[in-house]
């Protein structure tokens, strides 16, 4: 993908996040059904009949199968890669089915299987794709029970359902859904359409939804049973090995490819700017790849540094069109005759998401159909893009996105796929390309860095009266304050970007909310007032207000503030992003002599609806604040003309065990809403409370991210 | 120039003839099939990799497998006793300590080698030990529980 293009995904993301995304491409060929699921499958729906759907209704069957070992099979788009999707949708599925998690069979991210349910992205599946899953799952309940009825020709609402059986207490009569499973009229009537109107239970009677289940192939994940994307082994596989710029831009002139072409088993593909080797073993392609690198002439073109990455994406920052700023009242006016005025800029470095699985892909072709596994958040998109890239149709290409080892929004883009691809057809073998952790560094796209100019106009009571903010370059995730001001002006401007960019958790919002909730700081400072009283006294977010609170109370923040020095600091920070909100306290301590900045304990309290699953959730919230620390005090990509010298993790540190602070998290229910995502805003308050801390304990105001300052030392 | 190895991998013996600076690491996943050893960097920087040579940890992905000729590997694969799972591998699943879980087989034969050496490992101990590995989505606590879980079930078994 092109950076430009990825440019546009970051936009297109913020603008997608609040729609629903599935079409309605799928094919379900009885064939391919028979070949995944097997024998014991009794519904099976031809490709006529989910092709004479359209429009926004889908068939029973082309989301749920009963089996007639009484399991069920419930199709989805999503991906799995860690977030706990699994679990939850499994969870929805039984709880409307009434059968137990043990019972579902989820089959995620096959495109010749599952709907289209869109990216996995933007905290997406618990809003938009838990409520498709409770549908199709209670319609199907629905359908069968009035088979039930019918054959035994008494009315449906005296009928039970209970673990997978229908009784009528009456007469003791059951079936099962196993049984079901084996009549020709249960495939009939599952060719109806899923009801959006059904009737889902009701919150307070959850079973299995907003319990703790555990990821239901968590077995394989400790015994290494389970087969990521990096793990597909196809009979007379080759390892792929693509050759690789030596900086960003860089176009090859020429290349020797004598000394890898005389390898034997080595199979040499070069076409245009692309040369990719492929052999039995990753270590022969590796060979054959160094020795016609060494030959490999390059023309550089020049690149714009990390150093100077800052003033770069000011210079070219873009006004009007897109760029132009949302108004509320008059701010210049307001700024005019604020009685205090505070003008500040911060800046955030690009980071790289580092999942631990680098971009794999394995590609077989047969009979000029492609197959691809891999790691991607978007298998329909990826598989439109290979289908286009090789000029065959959609349904030439099937891709399947096994759980995969992490993405944090780094991987909706199918290079790997593509690669590994174009080097299986030119060799007629399955191709494995499994990208080393420097190519991940180097040439995967980074989360956004940005320039944010904050200005704001305070009240002679210490009441802010004007806001003016614009974010230049990471998106507009999370640009509105949380906070009644009467006079606002708010942009998201876009710019030149240098490096490849893209979605990341909870991308912009980290950005933005560093910013703003750093700049609260200040202007509490000005105003005199203590940081929560300050933020507490503007606050218009009443479940923000919750969430600080709560976090507040358990940390005991008054008491906490009064025993600051100039080595342990506290701070705290709040917001809002995609539906859930946030506030972290948090204690850190300061080597004077060296700098370094030791995050101590977090407090965080988060709330995002009714919680599906509590554990799943405190994880990812941990999961949150410990990625959240890396760019916070160390991460940052560094780059030369073109090259990225981050790239390891020796120069690029993401935190580890010893990085660990005291973690205390509270998660706060509330039942009043629908379930929002939970998997990415609790990383957004965590950047600007350590900034705050650091100022309360120094007077030191930290404005770039990652927060790092030789005036630590003292 | 290949050259012919002896080893036993999870208690089977194994002859291989292959290029003996292969990494140990493709040579178990590319030649045995035994994938549940992963790649992370390359570079013994994250602890992916981490296999039992002799009972010890190391990196897979820095060892040559020409240095491993006539020792005893142990994978993640070679853990369980049947159904029956290794005490730490239940712990990790008892105390939900995955996420992805891609960094699981070399946590877990990481905290198995410690645990080896030091049934009772303080917390600071298993936090010095368990620094050598990467997890990029769980936040640690969790793994760190898991140790402590099998480090609490080892002093049950050893002290009646
Ligand atoms: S892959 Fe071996 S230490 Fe990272
Ligand atoms: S669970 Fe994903 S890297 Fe550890």
């Amino acid at each position: 993908m092109t950076r430009e293009s990825l440019i546009d995904d970051v936009f297109e993301l913020e603008q997608d996040e609040t729609q629903a995304l599935w079409t309605h491409e799928f094919d379900l060929t009885r064939r391919t059904f028979l070949q995944v699921l097997g024998a014991g499958l009794l519904i099976t729906v031809t490709q006529d009949m989910t092709q004479a759907q359209s429009g926004r209704t889908m068939p029973v069957i082309a989301r749920l199968h009963l089996n007639t070992d009484g399991t069920v099979t419930v199709l989805t788009g999503k991906v799995e890669e860690g977030q706990g999707s699994r679990a939850e949708l499994s969870q929805a599925a039984a709880e409307e089915l009434r059968v137990s998690v043990g019972q579902v069979r989820l089959i995620m991210a096959d495109t010749d299987l599952v709907p289209d349910d869109g990216i996995t992205a933007g905290s997406r599946t618990t809003p938009y794709n838990v409520p498709p899953v409770r549908q199709a799952a209670a319609t199907a309940r629905e359908l069968l029970t009035n088979l039930a009825a019918r054959q035994w020709q008494v009315n449906a609402e005296t009928l039970e359902v209970l673990n997978g059986k229908i009784t009528h207490t009456a007469t003791g009569k059951t079936l099962t859904y196993g049984d079901l499973a084996a009549l020709d009229t249960t495939s009939e009537v599952f060719k109806g359409s899923i009801r959006s109107d059904v009737t889902l239970t009701p919150l307070g009677q959850w079973k299995t939804m907003g319990t703790s289940v555990p990821r239901p192939n968590s077995r394989d994940l400790v015994t290494g049973a389970h087969h990521y994307p990096s793990d597909q082994i196809r009979p007379g596989m080759l390892y792929g090995k693509v050759l690789r710029p030596p900086s960003y831009g860089a176009t090859l002139e020429a290349i020797d490819l004598g000394a890898a072409q005389a390898m034997k088993d080595v199979f040499v593909l070069h076409e245009g700017q692309f040369v990719g080797f492929a052999a039995p073993t990753t270590f022969l392609a590796t060979r054959a790849l160094e020795a016609a690198a060494q030959t490999a002439q390059w023309k550089t073109v020049p690149q714009v540094s990390s150093r100077d990455l800052f003033s770069h994406l000011k210079k070219n920052k873009q006004t009007g069109g897109r760029s132009r700023p949302r108004t509320t009242g008059d701010v210049d006016k307001a700024l005019s005759e604020a009685s205090q005025v505070l003008n500040e800029t911060y800046e955030v470095a690009y980071v790289q998401h580092t999942p631990m699985e680098p971009r794999a892909a394995t590609a077989e072709w047969t009979d000029g159909k492609l197959t691809v596994w891999t790691g991607v958040d978007s298998p329909q998109r990826v598989q439109g893009d290979l289908a286009r890239e090789f000029g065959v149709s959609n349904d030439k290409v099937r891709l399947i996105v096994p759980d995969m080892g992490g993405g944090f929004g780094g991987k909706h883009s199918g290079e790997a796929a593509e690669e590994a691809a174009r080097l299986s057809k030119a060799c007629a073998r399955p191709v494995a390309v499994h990208w080393t952790r420097e190519e991940e560094f180097t040439w995967a796209y980074f989360r956004p860095a940005a320039v944010i100019e904050c200005r704001a106009g305070l009240d002679d009571t210490g009441s802010l009266t004007a806001w003016d903010f614009t974010s230049i370059n990471p998106g507009s995730s999370g640009i509105d304050p949380p906070y009644g001001i009467a006079n606002m002006s708010i942009l998201s401007a876009g710019t030149d970007s240098p490096l490849r960019q893209g979605a990341y958790r909870c991308l912009a919002a980290t950005a933005n909310n560093f910013a703003r909730e750093s700049f609260i700081d200040e202007l509490s400072v000005a105003a005199k007032a203590d940081p929560l009283a300050f933020r507490l006294a503007h606050l218009n977010n009443p479940r923000i207000r919750t969430v600080l609170e709560a976090a507040a109370r358990h940390f005991d923040w008054g008491n906490r503030r009064k025993k600051i020095t100039r080595e342990l600091g506290v701070g705290l920070a709040c917001g809002t992003e995609k539906n859930s909100v946030v506030a972290a306290c948090v204690e850190i301590l300061i080597d004077r002599k060296t700098g370094q900045i030791r995050v101590v304990e977090v407090c965080e309290a988060f709330e995002c609806g009714p919680i599906v699953n509590p554990d799943n959730l405190t994880s990812q919230i941990q999961g949150c604040i410990c990625m959240g620390l890396g760019p916070a005090l160390r991460e940052a990509m560094v780059f030369e003309d073109g090259r990225i010298l981050s790239n390891s993790f020796y120069t690029y540190q993401v935190p580890r065990f010893a990085d660990i602070p005291k973690l205390d998290i509270h998660l706060v229910e509330n039942r009043d809403i629908p379930s929002a995502g939970g998997g990415e805003t609790p990383i957004i308050a965590i950047a600007p409370a350590i900034g705050n801390a650091v100022f309360a304990a120094t007077g030191i105001r930290l404005r770039s991210m990652p927060l790092q300052s030789d005036k630590l030392k003292a | 120039m290949d050259v012919t190895m002896s080893l036993t991998v999870n208690g089977e013996k194994k002859t291989i003839t292959t290029d003996p600076s292969r990494r140990l690491l493709d040579v178990l996943r590319e030649d045995l099939q035994l994938t549940g050893t992963k790649y992370g960097c390359g570079q013994s920087q994250c602890g992916a990799c981490t296999v039992l040579i002799n009972g010890r940890a190391v990196h897979s992905c820095v060892t040559p497998v020409g240095s491993v000729n006539n020792t005893e590997v142990i994978t993640v694969e070679g853990l369980a006793r049947g159904d029956v799972l290794h005490p730490v591998q239940a712990a990790f699943l008892a105390e939900g300590a995955i996420q992805c879980g891609y960094c699981t087989p070399g946590m877990i034969m990481r905290a198995v080698a410690l645990l080896d050496s030091d049934p009772n490992p303080s917390d600071s101990t298993i936090k010095a030990w368990m620094n050598a590995n990467i997890c990029r989505c769980n936040g640690y606590t969790k793994i760190l529980n898991a140790v402590r879980r099998a480090a609490r079930q080892n002093l049950e078994v050893t002290v009646p």
